[in-house]
């Protein structure tokens, strides 16, 4: 086992994990750790755009973008954290320009933006109660706008010598219940955290690292799903982390299906399309959602899209695919060639590839697929992770990105809003820890910090069980999409509560074929089916508990959003039966809720 | 339908030198990615096979390799882009240390990366709002700039196989996405790295890198804007 020590441990280098990175001053130590060489992560996948009221194309202000999102999120989102982000949006992108981010350009020179779903202005500036309108606050870069978000930031971390841990899989946090050196953080505050746990994956190596604070931005969880849009590293490890470690997650039941996946493949294809001008058709010719949402009509939040998809295809208006699966059709031909060739070449360039579709001529096959988690690990504003209803704060340990929830997207987030999170809280997160290491030392590390990784790999390398890691995370996925996907009901959720019971139990007698020590993938997909498996659980018994529809979550047995009851967030604990429920005031200051509509 | 796939094996742990394993599985149809069969391989009958791969849709990079022969993205290459009717050859990417089955050791290749000193470098303070760039100034970035640095380029090029040493293609396309960015100052910093030796006129316009480019970037023309430059610099 090899043991290092820095002052600053962050897990993932996506775009909040190197943001992150860029604030931690020099004189203290601080490492990165990354399961795939850092510009394979999932931030490169952002295709359409980052959200700032720039007013570059059209007037626009951060007031209007808050509220947008606050409606956005069904009123789930914390209000507090929302005006953080939409103010400091304007200043995060500038920022990225002069980290030398390429963008696409307006006629004067500066950052370009297009419409996006959600995002509107009233149509009287001088009116706020005036008719919202779709509104440009999409800065974007083509239709690459998170790969060269991602490619930037790495860019700046070389530039300023952030050291990497590439292709290191972090497989546990050191939680500790010792008081910190100086202890007037700590007193009272129960566990700390106080590194973590890796495998050099080209070794197999264990290495403990011991640090003042370490940050979790370790994205996704996808790929619990069968239709995802998510890189296959999406396996949801931090959630997992977490969890195991007897600390909440917030609001698991919010899952963002992204109503434009590719048919099958579930491969994103951006609203920028939309944005553009792209319309969705049923199998009738029909443009159904100017029935669903007559204001603002294709670009309606994704959660309102995804269930509109969903709904056609239910009552007969979807296309019939070869497979027996249905779809509906996103139509571009009627695009100039430029606007397609110059800010959607990456997304029509795979409906060519993957599908053979040419979309200049013929309407591209689209089915809802799993894209984002709005829900989390918990944190305040600046990136601290809090384990209570009180938020009482977790010392050493921070969370950013997708694997938080602060909670800026609460049941539904915005297209380019995560690209935005990812910046603002990554800086803040990063700001926070920059601070706390300069008045803390290091805690003691306990003894069998790495005890709980030694005796996982030591039974998935020595078991001989009959459960194989791709069966198994097959019938996951396939279950989580059929029982908790756009649709619920308290039948399917009761039944996957027993699922995951008995996927759980299965799992310990998975057994895989690899036995050596160098690139053992196999033995890596199994830790990361562990993870799968604990991700899911606490989004099961969130969708079980909520008996509302709000945001992406949607109860055939209870339609209506019941703010009386149910504004407020859920946090899941992991016990050794059903998982414990707590509940979170919601932060409200400028926006009483209403009801959302488009 | 059944294909086969050919695919080069080696663990350090067991084998002296690599061989080649075959698997014959039956498929749906020609649509196929040759990531998904991969993916097949592993988890139904043989999970020591080893690869990368991350997104699965050709924007991160990971899963460069060598099918019948071209180097190309697995998750970009459809069954019905290769001749599937005899055995599909999968190897790893060429001219670089095999760790493991398909995966290489790309140390090397992020070096070389790295020494083009791949990110912007401004001497005036930057203003309040973002720089002004002309939307024709910006779109001559965003070619190079869709680079993912998966080495398809360089290692194709027969300039590598013979000089280890040689920068290639992907590193001289990240000196142009910056030496040509008019926010830049450091265009000559860079220029010094590559006009050397083993720098860029080792290329000698043999094309297999755009040939190899899964993102379709014209990696010579923007070699060339870049001899263009040195050329006038010399003058």
């Amino acid at each position: 086992m090899i043991k290092h020590q820095y002052d600053v441990l962050i897990v993932g280098a996506g775009g909040a994990g190197l943001r992150a990175a860029l604030e931690i001053p020099e004189g203290f130590s601080c490492a990165v750790l990354s399961k795939v060489s850092p510009t394979r992560s999932h931030t490169g996948a952002a295709q359409g755009g980052v959200g700032a009221a720039l007013g570059n194309e059209e007037e626009d202000s951060w007031e209007w973008h808050m509220f947008d999102t606050v409606k956005g999120s069904d009123y789930l989102g914390d209000q507090d954290a929302i005006e953080i982000m939409t103010k400091d949006a304007i200043r995060a992108v500038i920022e990225l320009e002069h980290m030398g981010m390429p963008f696409s350009r307006t006629p004067e020179g500066k950052i370009a933006q297009r419409r996006f779903g959600g995002h509107t202005r009233p149509e009287n500036p001088n009116d706020p109660d005036s008719k919202r309108v779709a509104v440009k606050r999409s800065c974007y870069s083509a239709d690459r706008t998170g790969h060269v978000m991602l490619h930037t930031l790495y860019e700046n971390c070389l530039k300023q010598k952030v050291q990497f841990f590439s292709e290191y899989f972090v497989t546990d946090l050191i939680m500790s219940a010792g008081q910190r050196l100086d202890s007037s953080r700590s007193s009272g505050q129960g566990n700390v955290c106080v590194g973590l746990v890796a495998l050099d994956i080209a070794t197999s190596e264990v290495h403990v690292f011991h640090a003042k604070a370490v940050m979790l931005a370790t994205g996704g969880y996808g790929r619990i799903f069968r239709i995802t849009s998510n890189a296959h590293v999406g396996t949801g490890d931090g959630f997992a982390f977490v969890y195991n470690n007897g600390l909440p997650l917030e609001d698991m039941e919010f899952v963002q299906f992204h109503p434009t996946g590719l048919w099958k493949l579930g491969i994103l294809i951006s609203e920028a399309a939309r944005g553009e001008g792209g319309i969705l058709l049923n199998n009738k010719g029909e443009r159904f959602m100017e029935r669903y949402a007559p204001t603002v009509k294709d670009l309606a939040p994704r959660d309102m899209v995804s269930r509109a998809i969903l709904t056609e295809i239910r009552e007969g208006r979807g296309f019939k695919g070869s497979d027996g699966t249905y779809y509906v059709q996103l139509d571009v031909t009627h695009l100039p060639k430029e606007v397609i060739d110059d800010k959607l070449p990456e997304i029509t360039g795979f409906a060519r590839t993957y599908l053979g579709v040419e979309p200049t001529k013929e309407p591209i096959p689209v089915q809802p697929t799993a894209h984002y988690a709005m829900g989390g690990i918990p944190t305040t504003v600046d990136g601290e992770v809090i384990k209570d209803k009180k938020s009482t704060k977790v010392p050493g340990l921070y969370a950013a990105g997708e694997a938080a929830c602060v909670s800026v997207h609460g049941g539904n987030r915005l297209g380019t809003n995560s690209l935005l999170d990812i910046i603002v809280f990554g800086r803040r997160g990063g700001k926070a820890i920059a601070k706390f290491i300069k008045d803390t030392d290091f805690a003691p590390l306990p003894n069998d910090a790495a005890e709980r990784t030694v005796s996982t790999i030591d039974r998935i390398m020595n078991s001989k069980g009959k459960e194989k890691v791709g069966a198994l995370r097959m019938e996951l996925q396939e279950k989580m999409m059929e029982k908790v996907g756009i649709f619920r009901n308290e039948k399917d959720l009761k039944e996957m509560t027993s699922e995951i019971k008995s996927l759980r139990e299965r799992y310990q007698e998975v057994s895989i074929d690899d036995k050596g020590k160098v690139f053992n993938t196999d033995l890596m997909e199994a830790i990361e089916l562990g993870n799968l498996i604990d991700t899911a659980e606490p989004i099961i018994y969130g969708a079980l508990v909520r008996q509302e529809s709000r945001g992406a979550h949607s109860r055939e047995d209870f339609p209506n959003r019941d703010d009386k009851n149910w504004l407020k967030h859920t946090l899941i604990y992991k016990t050794d039966g059903a998982p414990k429920v707590d509940y979170k005031p919601v932060s409200i200051t400028r926006f009483q809720p209403k009801e959302r509509k488009y | 339908m059944k294909v086969t796939l050919r695919i080069q094996r080696y663990n350090p742990e067991k084998d002296s030198e690599p061989y080649y394993q075959e698997f014959s599985l039956e498929v749906d149809d020609d649509k196929e990615r040759i990531l998904d069969i991969l993916h097949r391989v592993k988890w139904q009958y043989d999970g020591t096979l080893a690869f990368r791969r991350s997104c699965a849709h050709g924007v991160c990079g990971s899963d460069g390799i060598r099918i019948n022969g071209r180097n190309r993205l697995a998750c970009s290459t459809l069954l019905r882009d290769v001749n599937y009717r005899k055995p599909i050859v999968i190897e790893p990417l060429p001219s670089m240390a095999i760790i493991k089955d398909l995966i290489v050791d790309m140390s090397d290749f992020y070096k070389k990366y790295e020494a083009v000193k791949p990110y912007l470098t401004s001497n005036a303070p930057p203003p309040e709002n973002e720089r002004l760039q002309s939307n024709e100034d910006a779109e001559k970035l965003f070619e190079s700039a869709k680079c993912i640095l998966c080495a398809c380029c360089t290692t194709s090029c027969p300039s590598t196989w013979s000089d280890g040493n040689y920068i290639g293609p992907a590193a001289l396309l990240k000196a142009y996405r910056f030496a040509f960015d008019t926010r830049d100052d450091a265009a000559d910093d860079r220029l010094d790295v590559i006009d050397t030796p083993d720098g860029i006129w080792r290329c000698h316009t043999i094309f297999n890198c755009v040939e190899a480019c899964p993102k379709e970037i014209n990696l010579t023309w923007h070699i060339s804007q870049l001899k263009k430059r040195l050329a006038e610099r010399e003058m």
